[in-house]
């Protein structure tokens, strides 16, 4: 470009060229906050009041109460058994999709994400139509004693099926950009596949990691339409917190309905807390590394 | 969610067939297996027995609710995406992170969690409902706004940081032109965010037409009126009707396929106009 300019065009051009007046900028803001304030804001902040609506000793009461704490109880344990399977899963598929060139690998990244496009009620219904009194293995599980449907391994395969994109779509692109000198490297001066893995790929990808398996977790304790489908509902048995605050609240017992629903916020709060320092340390990370 | 720059493949490196073979037998065993069964069970009925479940008068009404609610929340969901990825990038305002931080919200509140909430606030003596001269409970408009809510991150997410690596540089030289503001926005900007914000919007709709969890508090759940297809589904599962209700799952995964496509199609577009750039 052979145009010169004065310093006084230049500012202008600065100034005027990358920015609406401030009376748009001002009213796109206002626009923007408004939506925000509306459909985020204000259903974080009626949780909390209605669950402490009725005091600290309703509040209480709701949230120790023997099916709430079983519920809580169960839904930790389905998260603790799907996050860390799937976690697994996504860093072999990682591997595999980011370090060879294979037949067919496009669409096994496209399969990667089948689960993300089929609703959960569907998720559920396809572990029943296998395991439920009239699927596949039905007969047989009956005849040995075996209840997956209505139990809890129904429970944490659909929140497996449902989580199971999560942690592989995280790593995928971290693992593509960073490539695989770095690993090839390690080999080359001797270190077995299994050291290169621990101490060169796992501090590269161990904040995209972190941020994959928070938001499958996320995921996997709020699920609610597949594991519907295959819970049952029976109360202290197989009622995970959603399904808890859906009975609580069809029973027209609100406060305690939005007290378990206020917990499960909280840890809501929490996610988007990690999420954002992960992220900030993933960016970091990069700029070193540039 | 753009693959970056293609790394060289490498043959030196261990474990191929380790983790192939591991990722493909659990993808097969947990998604590939489960999904197959819908259509083996659906192989069962008679071509008219499954014509009859999936054109059934409630079933139909059922569809229209859906494809109408997702679809209209996926366009708020796209003008507003695009109009808050905007503002975050570009201009400073009081509270700017903290909101930003909220943006994904919906990802991380249970569904569930976001249904009774929103329909508190909405119901008629809600705090929002009050206000408002319309019905918004137990009416598409509160289906719609559930899956606003639902579907809210995806254009965000997927246009900021299209927006963020823009050259500003294009933009002072389409003013020097004499270019408007407008006229800047609709022929250097908007092109670029296209592909990113339809891949959103693809996201926003595939999310939309299966989501149980927040709808089904709001919606009311009349047969006709306020009944969405996976409800559907869950009726007549909890009548034991298997047959009927896989047959209509038949129909959504179809759909859910043909959306998946065009998922994939769109990111390539996308990832394509990035490394253009």
């Amino acid at each position: 470009m052979a145009i010169e300019l004065s310093p006084e065009q230049t500012a202008d051009v600065r100034k005027h060229a990358t920015t609406e007046p401030a009376v748009v900028r001002i009213a796109l803001i206002i626009m923007v906050t408004v939506f925000l304030i509306l459909f985020l804001l204000f259903p974080l902040i009626i949780i909390f009041t209605q669950a402490f609506s009725k005091g600290w000793q309703v509040y209480l009461a709701a949230i120790s109460d023997p099916d709430a704490l079983s519920a809580i109880k169960l839904t930790l344990i389905v998260a603790a058994i799907a996050v860390p399977l799937n976690a697994v899963f996504g860093i072999a598929a990682a591997w595999c999709i980011t370090k060879f060139r294979f037949k067919g690998k496009s669409i096994f990244i496209t399969l990667i994400d089948l689960p993300f496009a089929v609703s959960p009620v569907i998720a559920g219904l396809v572990f029943v139509l296998l395991f439920g009194g009239q699927g596949v293995f039905g007969e047989w599980l009956f005849e040995n004693d075996i209840k997956i449907i209505f139990a809890v391994p129904g429970i944490i395969l659909a929140t497996m099926f449902i989580t199971f994109p999560f942690v592989a779509r995280e790593l995928i692109p971290i693992m593509q950009a960073q490539g695989s000198s770095e690993e090839e490297a390690s080999m080359l001066l001797g270190a077995s596949g299994w050291k290169t893995f621990i101490h060169v790929t796992l501090p590269n990808i161990k904040w995209g990691l972190l941020y994959g398996i928070i938001l499958c977790n996320a995921r996997a304790i709020g699920e609610f339409g597949a594991v519907s489908v295959v819970s049952g509902h029976i109360r202290g048995l197989t009622n995970t917190m959603p399904l808890h605050i859906e009975i609580l609240y069809n029973e027209y017992q609100f406060t305690a309905s939005f007290a378990v629903a206020s917990l499960m916020s909280v840890a809501a709060i929490f996610t988007l807390v990690l999420k954002n320092f992960f992220e900030w340390k993933m960016d970091k990370g990069m700029g070193e590394k540039a | 969610m753009t693959l970056a720059k293609p790394a060289r493949p490498s043959r030196s490196l261990p474990g191929f067939g380790l983790t192939l073979g591991f990722s493909l037998f659990y993808l097969s065993l947990l998604v590939l297996l489960p999904l197959s069964m819908v259509f083996l069970k659906t192989a069962g009925l008679s071509w008219e027995e499954f014509l009859g479940v999936v054109t059934d008068k409630r079933v139909v009404a059922s569809y229209k609710l859906s494809f109408g609610t997702a679809f209209l929340a996926a366009v708020i969901n796209l003008v507003f995406g695009i109009l808050i990825a905007w503002v975050f990038t570009r201009y400073r305002f009081p509270f700017r992170r903290l909101l930003d931080g909220l943006i994904d919200l919906p990802f991380a509140l249970p569904t569930a969690v976001a249904g009774i909430a929103l329909t508190t606030l909405y119901a008629e003596q809600g705090w929002i409902g009050q206000w408002i001269p319309f019905k918004i409970v137990y009416t598409p408009i509160g289906i719609t706004m559930a899956l606003v809510f639902v579907g809210l991150p995806f254009v965000v997410r997927m246009v900021q940081p299209i927006l963020q690596g823009l050259e500003r540089e294009l933009e002072e030289a389409s003013y020097m032109m004499g270019a408007t503001r407008l006229q800047t926005f609709q022929h250097i900007i908007f092109p670029e965010i296209v592909p990113a914000a339809l891949t959103g919007f693809a996201l926003t709709f595939a999310r939309a037409l299966g989501e149980y969890g927040s709808v089904v508090f709001i919606a009311g759940n009349m047969p006709m009126k306020t009944e969405i297809t996976p409800l559907i589904i869950m009726t007549k599962l909890e009548q034991y009707d298997y047959a009927g209700a896989t047959a209509i799952a038949v129909v959504m995964l179809v759909i859910s396929f043909i959306l998946l496509l065009c998922i994939n199609g769109l990111q390539w577009w996308a990832s394509r106009k990035t490394e253009e750039n």
